[in-house]
């Protein structure tokens, strides 16, 4: 097990310096970091002491290996757009984007896992019928669509549920939480249906076919002919096998789902780090986007890592490989 | 006849497929008495494994019990559905399986698979499972069972995988076991192991046993009498010992002159011409005669002779006069 | 990838004609027997149609600032305008544009878009999977190493990514100019990986097989053997993979074009409409909002079924 995390680790930190090299690129290429820094008044000298303190004047690897210094560090230099640190731009917008993704994908993995053990062990009943023909629907619709629809339903016509904003929030720390007031709650509701409904589909169709596959077997068959109930083979025999394949497919899809983040912030015009990113792109904030890529890479590998070793307490073959065999 | 554990009356299981009804098990009768060991042979096809499957009630649907009777310690258990018969599972009735790789679900500990079976039938306590479940292990001989019942199925053998899951189908104390093909998927040198495991376990215990199996040297090491199954209808019944010296069914005679064990000293081996038919083909009268070289015209116009008890199923049984 | 080691072209049959031929062919056979698969034909098809003679079709030019007329903002559909007793079959938007004609020419963007990123990343991906498969050793190990770093992420976010990184780049001026090509490279770049693996997997195992081995020793060069050997071998996947990709790079083109890094307002496609609309959604005028967002439901939910109607019957193993 340990050679394997070590591989994995080293795995991610090379997809990380990837992620660097063409975050720092942005910097460095994409549009004059001296122009956008500097007003339409500047001297020759001005540029040339801005060249040698930003270290522009050293060479390529220097450069880089300094913005991965910086960027560990949590530096990010300067939004273009609204002169201020990025670091502290992101980690005020973090808590929202993270609370959202966080209720979208429990929503997402509890529901997706519930109907699709539900279809698979009534596969021809009415229920599961209908759940299966609204998915294929449901995967066909794209995001911003699912939003707005939820948003005349039950914002227009029935005008029960916020339509945009975070509602009331509470400051605990650095931390701006909306679990804690009513406002807050109700303004998570639409958002996280939103966002969580395409990857509830997924994760849906992947458990039906994997506990389908699984039902088949005949450790099954076994426990059927030892008059285990239908409940402890479905859930503790059945759904548990299931899990490596449907584990991977979520660790995915928790990435996804922050990335996709994006879309629903915009459509319930929610303060995260995805309208943040969506407007320093409509602004060309080149800063802001390096920044964001680099957090949204580090969560991504990070969730990578753990789904890999989660494999490890479900699965008890794959313990004993770490002994290096027998 | 000493108390009798299971009786199979008539019982015909039939599939519906879109060329017809199929009949794996066609009009089929046997008892199985307390610390009896019957074996059941025959081809793949012949319907041996489909008739345990019907008696623990898990046919795979479509198939279904199309009619007869099925008899468990006096109630009729044919009709049972769902809820009771799940109770029966485990409880009055266990399963051996083929292949002991396959039967054991990977991602639990063995300890866990026997308490949890337990703790479903029979009213005690966890810990009592706990002491009960290394018990068993160890009366399957498993060496060590107290450290190793923490052990995933991976960790063991196939023939130790093939004790535990006899453990599993007996730790609730079943009447009756329905073991099918338990040694074909192990080595040879496991198999004579598995077999006296399972004989021992049965005569200390009284339970009733379904054998079945291709291979004759199984029947003939561990069961007391024998079913022999073609087409999916019963072609002989009787003891080992008659069946085996002096089989009164041509096909049950083919069998054994081409079995290594009952042939043995001869230097060939002989073979039943042609083979057994498909399910949906099945010819009319009796459904050897095709292949049958005592075969009249009575044979081909009318089915053989229903057997219960001791008989075969044949217009002309061979060496009649030695029947007792 | 062995799965598609029995790919093989099927062999001409001289004597009948190319459309005989296809009429007998077990895909017609499906293809009829499918009721989704022949209506989401008819739809796909009547929606292309039309996005192609949209000029032919359009009742105005939304384009056209001297067609439009402001006194006819907001009216309602099939509703004579309160001021100019015009009426519009859809209604029209703030600016008096008729929503029928602005959803013509809103899917003639989209779909060239999305026609031009899918041929883009096939074209991309087919080559760069041919030469990875073929020529191995580092060149293979780049390519697939760069494939699957941009796995991790979600297509829309590359996408996103170097949308912004090319606005970027571009002068201001020529921003919106550029926007369209802009918006289908970022799709097309984002999309590439896929062909790129289905190409390299089937290379992979056509490379060893004998004709090749042959073609190879009497000196057919590589750009030969790959284009006129491996090629044809790959084609049904590929045109399976570029049904579905199409359906999902329309749902990207909306999906950026809505968030407002897409199609700009001069030139917009159906995700700009429903960027618009949505402004209009609390103020009552539905109509704005509610056509464009179903042109795009029925245009992605007809090609999704159809590439997946065709996915079953070309590869069912590419479930």
């Amino acid at each position: 097990m340990l050679a394997y995390t070590i591989r994995r680790v080293a795995q991610s930190a090379l997809v990380l310096l990837i992620v660097g090299l063409v975050a720092f690129s942005m910097f460095r290429f994409v549009g004059d970091p001296i122009e956008n820094m500097l007003g339409q008044e500047r001297t020759i000298e001005d540029i040339e002491r801005l060249r040698d303190q930003l270290g522009l004047n050293q060479s390529f690897a220097v450069q880089y290996f300094k913005f991965l210094e910086g960027a560990a560090q949590g530096n990010f230099g300067v939004s273009y757009r609204q002169g201020r640190p990025v670091a502290e731009i992101l980690m005020e917008r973090a808590p929202a984007t993270l609370e959202l993704a966080a209720v979208s994908a429990v929503f997402a993995i509890v529901l997706g896992i519930a109907f699709g053990v539900l279809t698979a062990i009534r596969r021809d009943g009415f229920v599961a019928n209908f759940i299966m023909s609204a998915s294929l629907i449901g995967v066909s619709l794209p995001t911003f669509l699912i939003g707005i629809l939820l948003i005349y339903i039950f914002s227009v016509e029935l005008g029960w549920l916020p339509s945009f904003g975070r509602g009331e929030t509470v400051q605990i720390g650095n931390w701006s939480t909306g679990f804690l007031t009513s406002s807050g709650l109700q303004a998570l509701i639409l958002p996280s249906i939103t966002l969580g409904l395409y990857q509830m589909t997924l994760i849906m169709r992947l458990v039906r076919s994997e506990m389908l596959e699984v039902l088949r077997q005949d450790y099954i068959r076994f426990a059927r002919a030892r008059g285990l109930k239908s409940r402890a083979i479905n859930f503790r025999h059945a759904l548990k096998n299931t899990m490596v394949p449907v584990i991977t497919v979520i660790g995915l899809q928790l990435g996804a789902i922050i990335a996709f983040a994006i879309i629903t912030e915009t459509v319930f015009q929610w303060p995260g780090v995805g309208l943040l990113f969506i407007n320093a792109i409509q602004f060309v904030d080149i800063p802001v986007m390096a920044a964001y890529l680099m957090l949204i890479s580090v969560m991504f590998v990070a969730i990578n890592l753990i789904v890999d070793m989660l494999y490890f307490f479900i699965d008890p073959r794959l313990r004993v490989d770490r002994a290096g065999g027998h | 006849m000493s108390d009798t554990v299971l009786s199979i009356r008539n019982l015909s299981v039939e599939i519906p497929t879109r060329t017809g009804v199929v009949k794996p098990v066609d009009g089929v009768s046997y008892d199985i008495s307390a610390g009896e060991i019957l074996g059941v042979v025959g081809e793949s096809g012949a319907g041996k494994s489909m008739a345990g499957n019907a008696v623990i009630g898990l046919l795979n649907p479509p198939a279904h019990i199309a009619k007869g009777e099925i008899w468990l310690n006096g109630s009729r258990i044919d009709a049972l559905k769902g809820e009771a018969m799940r109770r029966l599972r485990g409880k009055e009735i266990g399963m051996v399986f083929q292949d002991p790789l396959t039967s054991l679900n990977p991602l639990l500990s063995i300890g866990d698979q026997l308490t949890e079976t337990m703790l479903t039938h029979l009213p005690i306590s966890r810990a009592e499972a706990n002491n009960r479940a290394v018990a068993a292990l160890e009366e399957v001989g498993i060496p060590g069972a107290a450290e190793r019942i923490d052990s995933y199925p991976h960790e063991f053998s196939g023939g130790m995988r093939q004790r535990v899951v006899i453990a599993l189908a007996l730790c609730a104390e079943p009447s009756l076991i329905i073991a099918d093909e338990p040694t074909t998927a192990l080595d040879v040198s496991v198999q004579a192991q598995i077999i006296a495991l399972l004989k021992r376990l049965c005569r200390d215990r009284g339970t009733a046993v379904m054998l079945i199996t291709h291979d004759m040297g199984v029947i003939a090491e561990a069961a007391d009498r024998v079913a022999v199954m073609y087409a999916g209808r019963l072609a002989e019944l009787g003891r080992v010992r008659d069946v085996l010296t002096q089989p009164q069914h041509p096909y049950t005679a083919g069998l054994m002159a081409s079995t290594p064990l009952a042939s043995a000293g001869k230097t060939r081996l002989h073979q039943i011409e042609g083979a057994m038919p498909r399910l949906d083909k099945v010819p009319d009268g009796c459904p050897f005669h095709p292949r049958c070289t005592y075969a009249e015209s009575k044979c081909r116009a009318a089915p053989a002779p229903q057997i219960s008890q001791d008989h075969a199923a044949c217009w002309f049984p061979l060496m009649a006069e030695k029947v007792s | 990838m062995t799965e598609l080691s029995d790919h093989k072209v099927a062999p001409k049959v001289a004597q009948k004609s190319r459309l005989r031929v296809f009429l007998d062919s077990d895909i017609y056979y499906t293809f009829r027997r499918s009721p989704i698969a022949v209506i989401s034909t008819i739809v796909v098809t009547i929606l292309i149609l039309s996005a192609v003679f949209a000029p032919l079709i359009a009742p105005t030019n939304p384009f056209n600032p001297a067609s439009l007329n402001l006194m006819n903002g907001f009216t309602p559909p099939m509703a004579p305008n309160a001021f100019t007793g015009e009426s519009f079959i859809l209604g029209t938007d703030d600016q008096g544009r008729d929503v029928f004609s602005t959803i013509l020419y809103g899917m003639r963007i989209s779909l060239f878009v999305g026609v031009a990123a899918v041929l883009f990343a096939m074209v991309l991906g087919i080559t760069l999977g041919l030469i990875s498969g073929y020529v191995g050793g580092w060149t293979e190990t780049i390519i697939m190493r760069v494939a699957d770093v941009q796995l991790t992420f979600p297509s829309i976010l590359v996408a996103m990514l170097i949308f912004g990184i090319a606005k970027g780049i571009t002068p201001i001026e020529y921003r919106d100019q550029m926007a369209i090509w802009v918006l289908i490279i970022a799709i097309g770049l984002s999309d590439w990986v896929q062909f790129a693996r289905v190409v390299r997997g089937a290379t992979l195992v056509e490379k060893r097989k004998e004709y090749v081995e042959a073609a190879r020793l009497i000196g057919r060069k590589p750009y030969a053997i790959m284009l006129r050997h491996i090629l044809p071998n790959v084609l049904s996947p590929v045109l399976v993979i570029a049904t579905i990709s199409l359906a999902l790079a329309i749902i990207a083109e909306a999906t950026l074009s809505f968030l407002g890094v897409g199609a700009p307002p001069t030139q917009p496609s159906l995700g700009t409409l429903i960027r618009i609309g949505q402004g209009f959604l609390f103020s009552g005028e539905w109509w704005i909002l509610l056509f464009p967002a179903l042109t795009l439901l029925t245009l992605a939910l007809s090609v999704n079924l159809l590439g997946d109607w065709l996915r079953d019957a070309l590869n069912p193993r590419l479930r």
